[in-house]
């Protein structure tokens, strides 16, 4: 048969529908920048802002009040010659508001006959009062003459792997692969929709399946980088570790992407606007982002909510990301949570298959 | 085996009340002709193609795409068809390229994607990004991704639907060359300039239904007088009847404030009209003749005009 240059077919890999799919949505994401901006520069805003606003600092100075009495003074010189806090002197009417909205931690009320008696004057089921009760009693005793019967040496730890940073990190990675599972998949299937773009590839001999993966595989090619930015930064930055195997962390990133890339698919496989995707992200999302532990932990939450939070796939993910990142978790350690991880993700694919509106 | 048979098709919407869009409907498109389905908005018209294309289950009927069905060769069709639907939005921050190549990796076979650019005339806009077209680029853009498979057969939706006059003509001259190159074309237009100029045949459609097929010259001579007459009269209006008997003239019909007469021969009716207004007292304010158009030949078989319900068309 006769073929001119023009109608050759051309090189199969080149052209392979997977192919062209998955270059197309890289391509469309690339050129994106507000797109770009929310799921690579935005986690780095988040590490950044909340590392530096919880970073760990030596204890800041008390707040104590001394009543204005007659023998304050010498109170006031011992505590003052410490440094340790910080001072105000009023009177019982003054330092009892300061108290009651928290101004300050203590009041200090020497008794007005007998210089040698002091009233502590605190809520004990506040820590800081607490601390500050003892930090005041121990300056004021031993200005008084008392004299320490033991010999002890402080030996102050803040090693990276207890820090907040530390705990942080691989919470903000989970909630960046969760965000950029379910808009990157989600916003970018409606996008189509709403361009009659499904429908007309429906029209042509176009594979379902191969749309429907190359969607899902373009998650996976952004969020490597993605992580990887987090991880060196907060590296660079903050001297955040990971403890476990970076084989095992790499893993769990994929696993999660999936997850989140096919409940994103789902969310997205009937709505026909910009703004009922949105709802219905954002109620998929909103639990996660306050139960699922990204910023503190989940168990903080009471016991009879546990079961349900534990059900989330973001918390599945976080917790795993934390035994491999904090305490050097195993693959056998995590394995469950991996299949779980991943099952959320082919499950909710195969479902999204099924209900796929593609006009 | 013709390209597209299509016998007692409906299609009933579901709803309170369900609409019927397609209210049985039988064509039969030839191999090599360009085929219009001629008809105003809400005929009917998408419908009947996205059911052709395969993208929308008929109610009823049958279909039959180059011999085949879609019930158990969809894969087939699609590979032999290229389809132009109305009101796609083709992805911005995608060059005309990438575009095109993605649409061709979809296909067995085909032309290359630089082939299918140079056919709609893009060359040169090749790297250029969709968002940066004009409309009728876009269009033809369009239309890249519907031949770059090398269809056997072509679909276009309202192909010139909101284009200007220069690009209208760009668009024809694709799916002339198109057809001059042996394929075949099926468009739905609501232009009657568009069915006369490119279709071999034309369909006319209204309210579902299929009114009259044929080439646009028969459907035209069928009206028994290929020329219509327009004129005015001063003063008063005056009444269709007083002209129904002047000798030669088929039909006659009032539009505003003019009288519409169908003739044969204008040069043997002219005088017997100014005679005739003459002898009734009447003075001519204006008077013309142009040659009968699909537009007559729509309002002769329902009453109304094709666009009577938007801006007239560009001739």
């Amino acid at each position: 048969m006769y073929l001119t240059a023009s109608f050759v077919s051309l090189e199969p890999s080149a052209l392979s529908p997977f192919r062209q799919l998955l270059l197309t949505r890289i391509r469309t994401f690339l050129r994106e920048p507000s797109a770009v901006f929310w799921v690579y520069a935005f986690p780095l805003v988040m590490v950044f802002s909340l590392g530096t606003a919880f970073r760990n600092e030596q204890v800041e100075q008390i707040a104590v009040d001394i009543q204005q009495v007659e023998h304050a003074d010498s109170v006031m010189r011992s505590l003052a010659d410490s440094r340790r806090f910080r001072i105000y002197v009023g009177s019982d009417q003054d330092t009892s508001r300061r108290l009651r909205i928290g101004r300050t931690e203590l009041i200090v009320q020497v008794a007005p006959e007998s210089p040698a008696e002091m009233n502590y004057i605190y809520d004990p089921t506040r820590p800081g009062s607490l601390l500050a009760r003892n930090a005041v009693d121990d300056v004021l005793q031993r200005a008084a003459g008392r004299e320490d019967v033991l010999t002890t040496v402080n030996t102050e730890v803040s090693q990276p792997g207890s820090r907040y940073i530390d705990f942080l990190v691989p919470g903000l990675i989970g909630m960046g692969l969760m965000g950029g599972g379910m808009w990157g998949v989600g916003f970018a299937t409606v996008d189509l929709r709403i361009r009659k773009l499904l429908k007309r590839f429906l029209a042509t001999p176009m594979k379902r399946t191969h749309f429907l993966s190359a969607m899902i595989t373009s998650r996976l090619v952004f969020t490597i980088p993605e992580v990887l930015i987090i991880l060196l930064f907060s590296k660079w930055f903050f001297g955040v570790q990971v403890q476990g195997n970076w084989f095992v962390l790499c893993l769990l990133i994929l696993g999660g992407a999936i997850q989140f890339s096919g409940i994103g698919l789902l969310v997205a496989s009937r709505a026909s606007t910009m703004e009922t995707v949105s709802g219905l992200m954002n109620a998929v999302m909103m639990p996660m982002w306050i139960a699922s532990g990204i910023f503190f932990s989940a168990d903080r939450f009471p016991d009879y909510v546990q079961p349900v939070i534990q059900l989330l796939p973001l918390t599945t993910l976080i917790n795993a990301l934390r035994l491999v990142m904090l305490e050097g978790a195993g693959l056998p350690q995590i394995a469950g949570s991996l299949a779980v991880i991943v099952s959320w993700g082919v499950l909710t694919f195969l479902l999204a298959l099924k209900l796929f509106r593609w006009q | 085996m013709p390209a597209i048979s299509v016998s007692g098709l409906t299609k009933t919407y579901p709803g309170k009340p369900p609409v019927e869009a397609v209210r049985g409907i039988d064509l039969e498109v030839r191999r090599g002709e360009c085929f219009g389905v001629l008809g105003p908005n809400g005929a009917g018209k998408t419908t009947t193609i996205e059911i052709l294309e395969g993208l929308m289950e008929p109610s009823d009927g049958s279909v039959e795409i180059l011999g085949r069905r879609w019930s158990d060769q969809g894969d087939e069709i699609r590979q032999r068809i290229g389809i132009s639907l109305q009101e796609t939005q083709l992805a911005d921050k995608l060059s005309v390229l990438e575009t095109v190549t993605l649409f061709r990796s979809f296909y067995r076979s085909g032309m290359t994607p630089e082939e299918a650019i140079r056919r709609v005339g893009l060359e040169n806009k090749s790297d250029a990004w969709i968002k940066n077209l004009s409309g009728g680029q876009k269009q033809r853009v369009a239309v890249a991704t519907a031949i770059v498979g090398q269809p056997e057969l072509l679909f276009m939706d309202e192909p010139t639907t909101g284009l200007d006059p220069g690009s209208r003509r760009d668009l024809w001259n694709i799916l002339t060359n198109f057809k001059e190159n042996g394929g075949t074309v099926l468009l739905t237009t609501h232009y009657m300039d568009e069915a006369e100029r490119l279709c071999d045949r034309v369909a006319i459609v209204d309210h579902g239904r299929v009114l009259a097929v044929d080439s646009p010259r028969n459907l035209i001579s069928n009206l028994q007088g290929e020329h219509v007459i327009e004129f005015r009269i001063e003063g008063d209006e005056i009444a269709a009847a007083e002209f129904e008997s002047l000798g030669g003239v088929a039909a006659v019909r009032k539009e505003d404030d003019c009288l519409c007469l169908s003739v044969a021969k204008p040069h043997v009716v002219i005088p017997q009209l100014l005679n005739h207004l003459d002898s009734l007292n009447l003075t001519l304010a204006g008077l013309t003749t142009r040659q009968a158009s699909l537009e007559d030949v729509f309002v002769n078989l329902t009453g109304r005009h094709l666009e009577d319900d938007e801006e007239s068309s560009l001739n």
